[in-house]
């Protein structure tokens, strides 16, 4: 079976500075991977290239066999079948709940008002979020803000989503909430691609997980592999740095 | 202090003349039909150049902002008009245009001097309020354009209902700081001799040899600001008490 996504030699620097080098890369539909490394390794660069955020210096990515990262593509075009979250969940604060939620689906996809609310409130009911649908941002939460973007980037229906340390500017308190909403998605089938520094979830949630180290993929393979028994000695120094022992 | 300062002057050797002079009853209430009628049209040219140069001032702030490489030459236009019209006095371009553009006789162009200082007011306000729609847009975060633009918008469609809205609200308060000096400014046109309330003070003025007409015009003008400065104040308390409430 072919990859859903296939990311081949890329390559991005910041001037002088190297920050993803030759990064190899297959997702397939369904799959959960999941970025681990130290501060800075370039996990937030390579899923902002993913979504074509970034200019990339070498390399091709290749979505459901279209090649992307060629310049002619329409970036519009890829980001209408890849959702994106933020860490600092990036709602926009003059908008409702609901609203946040229909302006893709109603501007890009063309759906009605209608069918667009409609289906943004299922999925708002679904994440517990139905009664805040008619506030502003600011009124919720941390917590209940990243689950709005989460069903914010969930509304356009897209084929893979891309998370960027989702739970990281939350209290740890609330961190639990958004990470179920993840695992009931893993759960749902949803393919997703995400940089996180919580690794009993990584373990727990991930079919592959990757290992990136000053901008290089160094290891990946299934958790029950990675986190036991890891080939490389960055890898084992990094998990016994971040795992409580 | 104040009360001090009124025996101060109420007490000068040139008082009882000044007084004549300034605060003549019979010449406030001579004069008040005038100026009553001139300063109609002050408020309508004042509500008619708002409008424009609120629009003016947002399309030179877009363009401003524009990346698009074919756009490269409006941004330069934009920027060389933000620069000359904030350059050039106000009243200066009531002059030149008031005057300039009806001595042209051009088939198809107005020869009212009102209309053209007016025109010469939008052009000065705009290029005023365009820098403060810009700073506006600058003030939103990128990561805001970032997440619009994950979420497949173009960019046009990001300023559109991302940046601009949030832009708007956020300069609303200078917004209407000058609104306020417009409001005064709407005097220049008198310059070219619109009978607007300054000139209608003016013209009794010379005609009685008395100044009690200009007192009588400024205080329809602090009538006609002091309520919109006020609305200015609290709004920006409002929204400065909405914005702070989240953080505490
Ligand atoms: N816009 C930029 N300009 C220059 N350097 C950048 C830029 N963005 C990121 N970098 C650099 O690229 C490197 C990788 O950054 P990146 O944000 O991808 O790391 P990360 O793995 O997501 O780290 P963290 O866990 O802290 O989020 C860092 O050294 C960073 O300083
Ligand atoms: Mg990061």
């Amino acid at each position: 079976m072919s990859a859903l996504l296939e990311v081949r030699g890329l390559r991005k620097a910041y001037g002088d500075r190297l920050v993803l080098d030759s990064v190899d890369l297959d997702v397939h539909a369904h799959d959960v991977v999941c970025l681990i490394g130290s501060s800075g390794s370039g996990k937030s660069t390579l899923l902002r290239c993913l979504d074509l955020l970034e200019d990339v210096d070498d390399g091709t990515i290749t979505l459901g066999g279209v090649e992307i990262s060629d310049p002619l593509v329409d970036p519009r075009e890829v980001r209408k079948r890849v959702g994106m979250v933020f860490q600092a969940y990036n709602l926009f604060p003059h908008l409702s709940v609901l609203d946040n939620c229909t302006l893709a689906p109603r501007r890009v996809h063309g759906d009605s008002k209608a069918a667009a609310e409609e289906r943004a409130l299922g999925l708002l009911d679904q994440f517990g979020l139905a009664e805040h649908a008619r506030k502003h941002p600011d009124r919720l939460s941390g917590g209940q803000q990243q689950r709005v973007a989460l069903v914010r980037a969930l509304c356009t229906g897209p084929d893979l989503l891309l998370l960027d340390e989702i739970t990281a500017a939350l209290d740890p308190e609330l961190v639990g909430e958004v990470l179920t909403i993840v695992r009931d998605l893993a759960a749902a089938g949803t393919t997703m691609v995400l940089a996180t520094h919580e690794m009993a979830f990584a373990r727990d949630v991930a079919t592959k997980v990757c290992f990136l180290h000053q901008g290089r993929i160094l290891e990946q393979g299934p958790p029950d592999q990675l986190f036991t028994d890891p080939r490389e000695d960055r890898t084992r120094q990094f998990l016994a740095r971040v795992l409580p022992a | 202090m104040l009360l001090a300062l009124g025996v101060a002057i109420t007490s000068s050797p040139g008082w009882p003349n000044v007084k004549e002079l300034f605060f003549s009853w019979e010449h406030a209430k001579g004069v008040f039909p005038d100026v009553l009628d001139g300063f109609w049209l002050n408020v309508r040219l004042f509500l008619i150049c708002e409008v424009v140069i609120l629009v003016l001032g947002l399309l030179v702030a877009l363009a401003r902002v524009a990346r698009s490489p074919w756009l490269a030459p409006v941004r330069v236009l934009a920027v060389v008009y933000t620069d000359l019209l904030r350059g050039i006095p106000t009243l200066l371009l009531v002059l030149m245009l008031g005057f300039g553009m009806p001595a042209l006789g051009l088939q198809g162009v107005p020869i009212s001097g009102t209309f053209w200082a007016g025109v010469a007011l939008v052009l000065s306000y705009s290029a005023y309020v365009a820098e403060v729609f810009r700073a506006g847009i600058d003030s939103v975060h990128p990561s805001q354009v970032a997440s619009a633009q994950a979420l497949g918008l173009s960019r046009p469609q990001a300023l559109r209902f991302v940046v601009v809205p949030q832009a708007v609200r956020r300069v609303v308060p200078p917004l209407l700081n000058d609104f306020v000096s417009l409001q005064k400014d709407t005097a220049l046109v008198s310059a070219v001799a619109v009978f607007d309330a300054v000139f209608a003070a003016r013209d009794y003025a010379a005609y009685n040899f008395n100044y009690t007409p200009y007192v009588v015009v400024a205080a329809f003008f602090v009538v006609l600001t002091v309520p919109l400065a006020r609305f200015t104040d609290w709004l920006q308390r409002r929204w400065l008490a909405r914005e702070r409430a989240g953080q505490l």
